[in-house]
């Protein structure tokens, strides 16, 4: 099994992910894609710090994680993609068609969102963002860890 | 008893850090010598704001968190770098907090020692008598 999924979550590498995905996914990589992230070696140790060390975790621009994607898909160890927003999320979904669904983990509050679930608020830009994806196949649901069941966008992204 | 030392930032976790708070001031009468913050509904940039501001507020220098992998550690990373003064510790525990809350002046590496030190494990058996 290559990615076993493509995440949003504003938090990226946090214990959610970590050990509530990672564990039992039994995740061997982590790739996060983040054009301001991966242009920081700062921020990159901080995140690295937290993830244990047999958990490989890169960082990669748009571009660069779309060209890249084939060899993170053929992969044959576990990993999962995260990026902190649904912008670079859906940029990246443009730019690799065989990405067929993203799940939302985590967008929390902030001034201009929406509350949608208790773990995903979004401005209107976002919501028409996951409604555009959707409207071209790309399956979206939202879950934000492994016990909860994927909730589909037409249940919770209202209007 | 009440101090005028400042409040240590205790951050984690959902309710972990006013549970922990909460045990200080049973068990020693000393939950003031924190002041709980939880990663609740907090995002990475919301979450870096609200510790900033209880820092501020209470003049804090030292910043407890739970999990090294969590959001809250990596926020008190983050306002350490814009603060180098500041201590972080992550990982924490209730034997660390204890500690910390009956010294006299505040030692957080003393309080990471004691913590530690309270982590023991006696592995069970096969069951059989």
């Amino acid at each position: 099994m290559p990615l076993e999924g493509y995440r949003v979550d504003d938090r990226l590498v946090h214990g959610q992910v970590v050990v509530g995905w990672g564990q039992p996914l039994d995740l061997a990589f982590l790739v996060v894609v983040d054009d301001a992230l991966a242009e920081s070696p700062w921020e990159q140790e901080l995140y690295k710090m937290a993830a244990p060390p047999e958990l490989q975790v890169s960082f990669r621009t748009v571009s660069d994680a779309a060209a890249q994607h084939a060899g993170w898909a053929s992969d044959a160890r576990p990993g999962l993609l995260l990026t902190a927003d649904v912008d670079t999320m859906a940029r990246l979904v443009r730019q690799v068609p065989a990405i067929r669904r993203v799940t939302l983990g985590g967008l929390h509050a902030a001034p201009g969102r929406k509350e949608r679930l208790t773990y995903v608020f979004l401005d209107p830009a976002d919501h028409d963002r996951l409604q555009s994806l959707a409207s071209e196949g790309v399956e979206i649901v939202a879950q934000d860890v492994p016990g909860t069941r994927p909730a589909p966008l037409a249940e919770w992204i209202g209007s | 008893m009440t101090s005028n030392r400042p409040r240590a930032v205790l951050a984690g976790h959902a309710d972990v850090a006013h549970g922990l708070v909460s045990a200080v001031q049973v068990i020693a009468g000393r939950g003031d010598r924190f002041v709980p913050l939880s990663n609740a509904g907090h995002g990475a940039d919301t979450l870096l704001a609200a510790l900033r501001a209880l820092v501020a507020d209470e003049g804090a220098q030292v910043i407890f968190t739970d999990l090294p992998a969590g959001s809250a550690t990596l926020a008190a990373r983050r306002l350490q770098r814009e603060q180098p003064t500041l201590t972080v510790v992550a990982g924490v525990n209730l034997a660390a907090l204890l500690e910390f809350a009956m010294q006299d002046a505040p030692d957080a590496a003393a309080a990471v020692d004691k913590g530690r030190a309270a982590m023991l494990a006696w592995p069970g058996g096969t069951g059989a008598a």
